[in-house]
């Protein structure tokens, strides 16, 4: 029950409070470029939201068997060849994560030619894109760090972290396409047309959002029965709460 | 493929400051734009980082653009980025440790920042090392130099403060005054979007009044 209760946490930490888009500001190049129509937003989140669980998976089972520091893999292989004590491979993260992520980028598109050719059609062109989509190397990163920390994910947390980050990625960028359809019809100044009227509407979207920053706290208090040291979802409180921290850490220095 | 046609390698510098700025004009690197511009000094700490590895990388990417294969080429770009990414994410965590807490996850990032993979495709790949430094500093100071209006704007308004100098808003009496929605996600999507309607409104008028 509490397992079940941190994924859910997860999943609507990912998918809502803290957008990927909206609150951490990744993925805002197709966030830009293909959100003109709705059908459009809707295949390239799709195709992300698919590389993004495979590469979330591929992720956690390189850094939990072979890059963290002590992983028995690697540990086992330094002491094959004579080492003592434990391995750590995490300087090689990075680069191993861009090879990862190129790698599921071509499986994915092997594999949806080779089955799904329909599919394969409309996903296609953006698959080349999303190989540089900074979200997908952002849900990497947060796997990574979650895995070192104190109260390690295991792979269905992850997963569920992966999965929910592009489900609130294709969220923000169809509500986005939503809009930017109805747009083409209203009067935008000339010089604001294009990127700059997106932003300015990504702005108020943002606001918007910001409204659940409540959910996630209320929703730890409903779900898990004794007293919250377990999840690692970042639960924010209210703006008021997040006004006073910035307050304090400015005081600070 | 000859190596010296097209600008020099000083309107190549030029370029990169204003008439092809990274942030207004090409619309790249989005991401940092808006994630660090909350503080003057985060902000510049990401613009050094870009910087270095821009330069260092755009530097390999001219000396081996000979040995690239075509097809491979993405690939070969973004291993010597995140290379160079390392060594910048390890030297900051080193160095200055509250930096690099407080930027997180933006400095890996930079790996698939759209800015350096363009200049590599665009430029590195073509000319040789000479012309290519000189486009990287170019890009670097121009997107610097949109991190920093953007992060003047945003921490001003947000705490009265510009590079952690309080300069007004800072007694308790006028503490109120912060707009603490500047510090926050709308506020780097409404000043960024508000800016670059400013940028292509001046870009607009003198170009009306050179012709």
């Amino acid at each position: 029950m509490e397992y079940l209760s941190q994924i859910i946490l997860i999943a609507v930490g990912a998918a809502i409070v803290n957008n990927f888009v909206l609150s951490y500001f990744v993925g805002i190049c197709p966030f830009i470029g293909v959100s003109r129509r709705v059908d459009m937003a809707f295949g390239m989140g799709c195709a992300v939201t698919f590389v993004i669980s495979v590469a979330g998976f591929l992720s956690w089972v390189f850094t939990y068997y072979l890059l963290r520091s002590g992983a028995p893999l690697s540990t086992w292989i330094y002491h094959l060849c004579g080492g003592t004590g434990d391995s750590d491979l995490s300087i090689l993260n990075y680069i191993v994560y861009i090879f990862l992520i190129a790698a599921s980028v071509q499986l994915v598109e092997m594999y949806l030619r080779k089955f799904f050719p329909p599919l394969y059609k409309s996903f296609g062109v953006f698959l080349p894109l999303i190989t540089t989509n900074c979200a997908i190397l952002f849900a990497c990163l947060e796997i990574m760090k979650h895995i070192s920390g104190d109260n390690p994910w295991d792979l269905g947390q992850s997963l569920t972290f992966a999965f929910f980050g592009g489900v609130g990625f294709t969220l923000a960028l169809l509500i986005m396409a939503g809009i930017r359809e109805d747009l083409e019809l209203c009067n935008v100044p000339k010089s604001l047309r294009g990127a700059g009227i997106t932003l300015v509407i990504a702005g108020i979207l943002a606001m918007a959002f910001m409204g659940f920053n409540g959910v996630n706290a209320s929703l730890q208090k409903a779900l898990v029965v004794k007293p919250a040291h377990a999840t690692q979802t970042a639960v924010m409180g209210d703006v008021e709460q997040m006004v006073k921290k910035t307050n304090l850490a400015e005081e600070t220095k | 493929m000859p190596d010296n046609n097209g600008p020099t390698a000083f309107e190549r510098f030029i370029n990169g400051i204003l008439p092809e700025n990274p942030t207004y004009r090409q619309v790249l690197g989005m991401c940092p734009t808006l994630a660090v511009t909350a503080t003057m000094k985060a902000s510049m700490t990401m613009a050094g980082a870009v910087a270095f590895v821009l330069i260092c990388s755009n530097i390999i990417v001219s000396l081996i653009r000979h040995l690239i294969k075509p097809h491979l080429r993405i690939l070969v770009f973004t291993l010597i980025i995140a290379t160079f990414v390392t060594i910048a994410d390890k030297f900051l965590a080193a160095f200055m440790p509250d930096m690099s807490d407080q930027l997180g996850p933006y400095i890996p990032l930079i790996i698939v920042n759209c800015i350096i993979i363009c200049r590599c495709e665009v430029c590195a790949a073509k000319q040789s090392v000479g012309p290519a430094i000189a486009d990287a500093v170019g890009q670097s100071i121009g997107f610097a130099l949109g991190l920093s209006t953007v992060a003047t704007v945003r921490e001003l308004l947000a705490s009265g403060s510009w590079f952690g100098i309080e300069l007004f808003w800072n007694g308790s009496a006028t503490e109120g005054y912060r707009w603490a929605i500047m510090g926050l996600a709308p506020g780097a999507f409404l000043t960024l979007g508000l800016l670059m309607g400013l940028a292509n409104w001046l870009s607009a008028k003198f170009e009306k009044k050179a012709a």
